[in-house]
């Protein structure tokens, strides 16, 4: 009878709590447990948040925002908000023009302005800031024109033509028509080479400002063939290594280790040393009577893929190794013992067993390739760099972040598609998702 | 175990002393483009001015990337205090207020100056630098005259070497096209100017080797990559001075200058600005011009050089003949579509 006893026993204290009050308990315990949990994880979930999602969605939003014109130009803005576009621009669109731009004057904010429309329509630069200093307008007797009298926006429009025959032709109005609201898909258009036409039709770019998606079509195709490269040299390398003693493959994995320890910047100018005209591997070639000349390896595309696969082979080569290491050698001998040819039964049961190692070090290859940055800047030539080059250009040189991010925005999703079509396609978890 | 902690805890101790050193003696950030030039303004700036007012000089390098400024103003974190920029940044960064007007130029006597230092509320002339046609002494027999010969590869096999960007370039190449240098800005504002600088340009395209840091022409010159490049006068200087024979064409040069200016939001503007007097004094430019070819903002500083040093100058009478000065008003209106264009052409 100890059952009976035990429920005895309990009886006085189970007496008290109903059944929901016992599953009120036990989902309090629970709720308790799991906050428990999110207690532990919250710094990890926190520093992500802080360091990736936030820059991210950050990111993403600039490459929309077009703040400056909405909120220099409201008035402006408005006045143009019922204009066909093809006809000369309302007079009272000048007079809204000449006010807002005093104001702007006064707040410093026609820099801005005058940067965002420049990016647009070449030359509106002094177009903006000449007409700002120049303001507030005067008649030709000197009386100070009045932006709010709607019988002087007339006489605003003839000087602010005079000042600068730019405002009597279309285009100048156009950009600020288009460009209203506080988000724009003008940065993402512009890095696909497309464009909005005056009435907001969206349209090629001119042929010879059109670069992003040969760009975009390059880098894809450089990670490719670095990611083909890495993948045939180090297949048969991490082969090797896993058939051999632990002591002996760890020693050789050191070699591997190395060069991945060392700073890739040391590895880029050692590439540069080695393979310039009259480097190491050029004099080597000429002295062995190879080649007459100098081999051209450096600064142009010979040099990118050489040096990014050397930096980029660990990536593939540690995967595989570690899963050629968990294939029974057994399976392969047992092929070629019940009569396969060794190379048959190495490609039909060896190989399909490495796909996962396979797959893991494609992808790690080919997303790292494919955001790499210093490396083809530095030996490469002008045909040789990827979209990271102009994300940086974008960034410090011409300090247009709106391109810069939408460009960024553009590389992520392009690799976040890869990924899940991968995924998709191969069906193997890789595991570093 | 107490040793790792001791090890662990003591950069941490002294990043603590450190920091808290810092914020209490008076310093100053001043930021150059390293290279021959930073060692120049050293001697000749930094270490004067850290003697003579006990403040202490912290300089950096950077590569002319307005983006840090703007990212140190936006944030409201300015740790740069005294910044050298390029001529044709100097007007964007003041009129996006990345900049603070300078106080100083309302007090200085403006006749010590040449015009162009002055010529913005935002910044004060620093020197005077030019881009050159360059090539090796002892590798070319005959030698160049100007563009023309850069274009002439028969005349002069071999490669070339230009910065990659359209400034200068396209200058160069409507020169080497029979543009007289004083009409330069003139075809090039003009429509189908550029569409002309660009044609010429693919004639030369695939002999062209791009640099981007200023370093590097000397190294190509002198390991013989290329025959002829662009330059920077004053690393040319620089390398001569090491043992190089490296001459410069002063025919159809393009000169500017280069800025001092401040942050906004610099804490120390005040110093800053003192900074900026001591380096654009008579005396003191007269030591940078000394240690490299780059011309003094200061009218007074050329009565102080002797006639070699005055020889290698942008600004001395014979080189600056047939030269021009970049205009900034076309590159800052038409910098960004154009560049855009030149990286277009050159990836193609």
């Amino acid at each position: 009878m100890p059952i009976a006893t035990e429920v005895d026993a309990k009886k006085p204290a189970s007496a008290d709590p109903t059944p929901q009050q016992l599953k009120r308990d036990l989902r309090l315990a629970e709720t308790r447990k799991r906050l428990g949990a999110l207690i532990l994880i919250a710094p990890l979930a926190i520093f992500l948040m802080m360091t990736f999602v936030a820059p991210i969605v950050m990111l993403l939003v600039r490459a929309v925002e077009n703040p400056e014109i909405a909120s220099t130009l409201p008035k402006t803005v408005a006045a143009l908000a019922k204009w066909d576009r093809k006809s000369p621009p309302p007079d009272q669109a000048y007079a809204a023009m000449a006010a807002d731009l005093l104001k702007a004057k006064q707040d410093s904010t026609a820099g801005p302005l005058a940067r965002r429309i420049n990016t647009e329509l070449s030359g509106a630069r002094s177009l903006v800031m000449g007409t700002a200093r120049a303001l507030p307008l005067h008649d030709t007797d000197g009386n100070e024109l009045q932006p709010s009298q709607p019988s002087q926006a007339a006489q605003i429009r003839e000087a602010m033509i005079a000042l600068n025959p730019q405002w009597a032709e279309l285009d100048s109005w156009q950009v600020i028509a288009r460009n209203g609201s506080i988000y724009s898909p003008y940065y993402l258009l512009a890095s696909l080479d497309l464009k909005q036409n005056a009435v907001g039709d969206i349209i090629q770019s001119d042929p010879e400002a059109s670069i992003y998606r040969s760009i975009f079509g390059r880098t894809l195709w450089m990670s490719a063939m670095v990611t083909l490269f890495t993948l045939l040299l180090a297949y048969p390398l991490a082969y090797w290594l896993s058939t051999m003693s632990e002591r002996r493959a760890n020693l050789l994995m050191i070699l591997v280790l190395i060069p991945f320890w060392t700073s890739i910047l040391v590895r880029v100018a050692a590439w540069i040393v080695l393979l310039q005209s009259e480097g190491l591997v050029n004099s080597a070639l000429m002295l062995s009577g190879l080649t007459q000349a100098p081999l051209e390896l450096v600064f142009n595309r010979v040099g990118v893929y050489i040096s990014m696969t050397h930096i980029l082979l660990p990536f593939m080569i540690l995967p595989l190794y570690s899963v050629m290491k968990s294939v029974p050698p057994t399976y392969l001998k047992a092929a070629i013992s019940l009569g396969s040819h060794p190379f048959a039964a190495f490609w039909r049961v060896y190989v399909p067993q490495t796909y996962p190692g396979i797959g893991a070090g494609v992808l790690l290859v080919f997303i790292m390739a494919g955001g790499y940055y210093i490396t083809p800047a530095l030996l490469g030539g002008p045909n040789e760099q990827m979209v990271s080059y102009f994300i940086a250009y974008f960034i410090n040189t011409t300090i247009n972040w709106g391109m810069a991010c939408a460009l960024g925005g553009l590389l992520l999703t392009g690799t976040l598609i890869l990924y899940g079509v991968y995924r998709r396609f191969a069906k193997i978890d890789v595991g570093i998702a | 175990m107490k040793r790792p902690t001791l090890a662990l805890l003591s950069p941490l101790a002294l990043g603590l002393l450190f920091s808290a050193g810092l914020s209490q003696a008076a310093e100053l950030t001043v930021v150059n483009f390293g290279g021959a030039n930073a060692n120049a303004q050293k001697v000749a700036y930094v270490e004067p001015f850290q003697k003579s007012t006990g403040t202490k000089v912290v300089t950096a390098e950077f590569n002319g990337e307005l983006a840090k400024v703007k990212a140190m103003v936006e944030a409201k974190k300015v740790t740069w205090d005294v910044v050298e920029i390029d001529g044709g940044d100097l007007a964007r960064a003041c009129e996006d207020g990345l900049i603070e007007k300078l106080d100083l130029i309302k007090t200085i006597k403006k006749d010590d100056y040449i015009p162009e230092s002055l010529n913005s509320e935002c910044g004060m002339g620093a020197f005077v630098w030019s881009t050159v046609l360059a090539y090796n002494g002892d590798k070319l027999k005959t030698a160049p005259q100007g563009w023309a010969d850069f274009w002439d590869t028969k005349k002069f096999p071999g490669k070339r070497a230009m910065k990659k960007g359209a400034q200068y370039t396209l200058e160069f190449a409507l020169m080497a096209d029979g543009v007289p240098t004083k009409d330069v800005y003139k075809v090039l504002s003009a429509k189908g100017g550029v569409d002309r600088a660009f044609k010429k340009l693919d004639q030369l395209k695939p002999n062209i080797q791009w640099w981007e840091a200023g370093a590097l022409p000397a190294q190509f010159l002198v390991s013989g990559d290329v025959v002829m490049s662009t330059a920077f006068n004053g690393r040319i200087d620089a390398a001569q001075r090491e043992g190089k024979n490296l001459k410069v064409v002063w025919a159809g040069s393009v000169y500017t200058l280069d800025y001092w200016v401040i942050p906004k939001g610099s804490p120390n503007k005040a110093l800053g600005e003192k900074f900026i007097i001591f380096a654009t004094n008579a005396e003191n430019q007269k030591v940078y011009a000394n240690n490299i070819a780059y011309g003094p903002v200061n009218k007074n500083t050329l009565k102080l050089l002797d006639a070699k040093t005055l020889a290698n100058l942008p600004t001395s009478t014979a080189n600056a003949k047939d030269a021009i000065q970049l205009s900034q008003q076309f590159w800052t209106d038409h910098g960004e579509e154009l560049e855009q264009r030149f990286a277009a052409w050159v990836a193609k």
